[in-house]
């Protein structure tokens, strides 16, 4: 059995303008030891899925169908103190964007670190003190900056203190969103690194959701493309980065400057549509090339190509 | 003696010579009391270059080596704490300023203090594009309003007819066509696409000599990036153009420059072709750099990146002595933590600072 089933997920947002779809009918599923990498455009609904799986969808924002598994627990179903006593932190926990900056100023990074263990597992601070340490060594750091303040850290440590704070008790899934973009190319290669150590180390599975494509490409064993609420592709990290089929996939790789070619970029036109009032048909045809009239009808369902690799185009079908 | 590059090259339009830039701290009370020395961050510590029309000069760096504070240099909207920032005008502007305010052939220096009229003059020959599109457009100006001020600003045109034929015109060259369309729209109304173009037609439409572009895509989507890149590269086609382009991604400068610098707190370690730089670099800085650039190679999973500098970037307000590299460089030797490394000619047009390209 997979470790996380996500099935035909909705998470709409009910704004003044209307119906935001967010996240529209997706579905995937993950094992153990596997990373999935979601990439996709700002505003293609990577983030407010993450938040689903963890219910932690801001308001006006909330799962309006579908099912997400972890391990034979259906967390759609619990009670958010359910979700909170039983699921966040200790089987699911979530590396935010820009969390390095969400570290309470005021506390040493030992008293941060020692909560979890404290409210989750009843440990006493001293018995917490030894955990942290060992969870600090995991992840890169000297034991010594348990007694420092976040102020004192450079942009780097701090991210690998958050990143320890969400290994801290051995979660069955760990869900990093944009982990690296606040941070200097050399120290992301440091962080990036550190990721696939803990990949090799632990046992657990790792969604990695990005802007950067090749930044996916670094860690992913899976790949799954988002496009307007939709993913549109999904497969292997083969087959999506060598065959990518889908033509907004196919896009998003042609416009990357690479360091090591010259080759020429071009660009996708056009932006990407209202999640208020997405365009009938294919969400993706007003940027289309392919375009054809099917595709202004009849919404893509998602079609397997070859073995494990999915796209949702009328181009295939 | 002059630093030897400047003995090569012929007539370039910017001149930038040991160009310094220190932030005051402020002092606690108990450093006032004592009388301790001022301290600075030295943002920009001594730089050297040279941009000739036609080229995209690009500087490189990590957060915080003093690629935007150059360009505001350049553009004045900081003052320099030392050094030269020498300017060719155009013919145009050249013929309305008097023959005191050059300091050499057909150069004026810009960081010196000049008549209030030529000041002018000048700034509208170099123009800068800014980051964040969301954040450098007025939103409560219209498009039209927003391009309109730079001319009345400069008393171009004479009646509103004209002007609103330049806007036209700006406004067709940077693709926001039919340009009626967008004329009325506020910032908000419009892609963050669409407005890094509204930025790039209020620098374009003084028709300046240089360009300043800070980081002009790193707050776009991936997918058109590469639209706002290839405008840059249209509007220069057709025009005496120089871009001085600062970005911290490698993968970009390497499509677009034709010349790169690689900064490091405040000083410029390698500066040579894009090719030479990007291919063959010689200083352990940019070798670190381009070894971090991620690339979109499912094959990289499988294998640690190797990375052979530690740590992060040191505070510019505390550089460590001698090389300020050092005590990041895997290659550090007892010299280069007591002086600071020349800058040497490895290759005609490539040149690094580092104490171990000289020979003993």
């Amino acid at each position: 059995m997979a470790l996380l089933e996500v099935k035909e997920l909705r998470t709409y947002y009910y704004t003044l303008r209307g119906v935001v779809k967010a996240v529209d009918n997706v579905s995937f599923s993950l094992e153990r030891g596997e990373v999935l990498g979601i990439a996709g455009e700002s505003g293609c609904g990577k983030s407010t899925l993450a938040w689903a799986l963890l219910g932690l969808v801001p308001p006006p924002g909330r799962i309006a169908g579908g099912r997400i598994v972890l391990d034979g627990i259906e967390l759609t179903k619990l009670s958010e103190h359910d979700l909170r006593k039983k699921v966040r932190w200790k089987k699911v926990s979530m590396i935010f964007q820009g969390a390095m900056n969400a570290l309470t100023p005021v506390f040493t990074i030992e008293d941060q670190l020692a909560e979890p263990l404290m409210i989750h597992k009843g440990m006493h601070k001293n018995e917490a003190r030894e955990r942290i340490a060992q969870i600090l060594k995991a992840v890169g750091l000297d034991e010594t900056i348990m007694k420092r303040y976040p102020h004192e850290l450079s942009g780097g440590q701090k991210q690998r203190v958050i990143i320890a704070m969400a290994l801290l008790l051995n979660p069955d899934l760990v869900i990093a969103d944009e982990p690296t973009t606040a941070l200097d190319v050399i120290v992301q290669a440091q962080i990036m690194n550190l990721f696939k150590e803990i990949k090799k180390k632990y046992n657990m599975g790792m969604i990695f959701i990005t802007h950067d494509l090749s930044l996916i490409a670094e860690i992913a064993d899976k790949v799954a493309i988002m496009y307007a609420g939709k993913i549109v592709e999904i497969g292997s990290s083969d087959q999506v980065f060598g065959n990518p089929r889908h033509p907004y996939t196919q896009g998003l790789l042609r416009s990357i400057p690479r360091i090591r070619s010259k080759e020429k970029i071009t660009w996708i036109p056009g932006v990407p549509p209202d999640l208020v009032r997405p365009p009938p048909g294919c969400r993706f045809f007003p940027r289309c090339k392919y375009v054809k009239e099917q595709c202004r009808k009849e919404e893509p369902k998602l079609k397997e190509i070859e073995p494990g690799h999915f796209v949702a185009c009328h181009l295939y079908g | 003696m002059p630093p030897i590059w400047v003995r090569r090259m012929a007539e370039p339009v910017v001149k930038v010579r040991d160009l310094m830039k220190y932030f005051p701290l402020r002092r606690g009370l108990k450093e006032i009391i004592t009388m301790k020395p001022k301290r600075f961050v030295r943002a920009v510590d001594g730089i050297s270059f040279d941009m000739h029309i036609g080229e995209v000069f690009c500087l490189v760096g990590e957060s915080g080596c003093g690629k935007t504070t150059t360009g505001r240099l350049i553009t004045r909207l900081l003052e320099p704490t030392g050094g030269h920032i020498y300017y060719k005008p155009s013919r145009e502007v050249a013929s309305q300023i008097s023959e005191k305010c050059f300091v050499e052939d057909g150069y004026v220096d810009l960081a010196q203090k000049l008549p209030k009229h030529v000041d002018k003059l000048l700034r509208r020959e170099i123009q800068i594009v800014f980051q964040d599109p969301f954040g450098s457009l007025d939103p409560r100006m219209k498009v039209y309003d927003i391009l309109k001020e730079p001319l009345i600003v400069h008393r171009i045109g004479s009646s509103e007819e004209e002007r609103r034929e330049i806007i036209y015109r700006a406004l067709s060259e940077v693709k926001l066509v039919p340009p009626e369309q967008f004329m009325n729209r506020y910032p908000h109304m419009l892609s963050g696409g669409q407005r890094q173009r509204v930025a790039f037609a209020r620098a374009m439409i003084l028709k300046p000599t240089v360009v300043v572009a800070d980081e002009p895509v790193s707050m776009l989507d991936v997918s058109i990036r590469a639209e706002i890149l290839q405008l840059m590269l249209d509007l220069q086609a057709n025009r005496d153009l120089a871009y001085l382009f600062i970005t911290h991604d490698l993968a970009v400068a390497n499509y677009l420059c034709t010349r790169i610098a690689v900064m490091y707190l405040g000083k410029i370690v390698e500066m040579g072709p894009t090719d030479e730089v990007i291919n063959n670099p010689q200083h352990p800085y940019t070798k670190a750099l381009i070894a971090a650039v991620p690339e979109p190679d499912p094959r990289n999973r499988f294998k640690i990146r190797e990375v052979p500098i530690k740590g992060e970037v040191p505070s510019a307000a505390a550089i460590p002595p001698g090389c300020r590299f050092h005590p990041r460089c895997p290659y550090a030797m007892d010299r280069c933590s007591k002086e600071e490394p020349p800058t040497l000619e490895v290759k005609p047009g490539h040149y690094v600072s580092c104490w171990l390209h000289v020979r003993k």
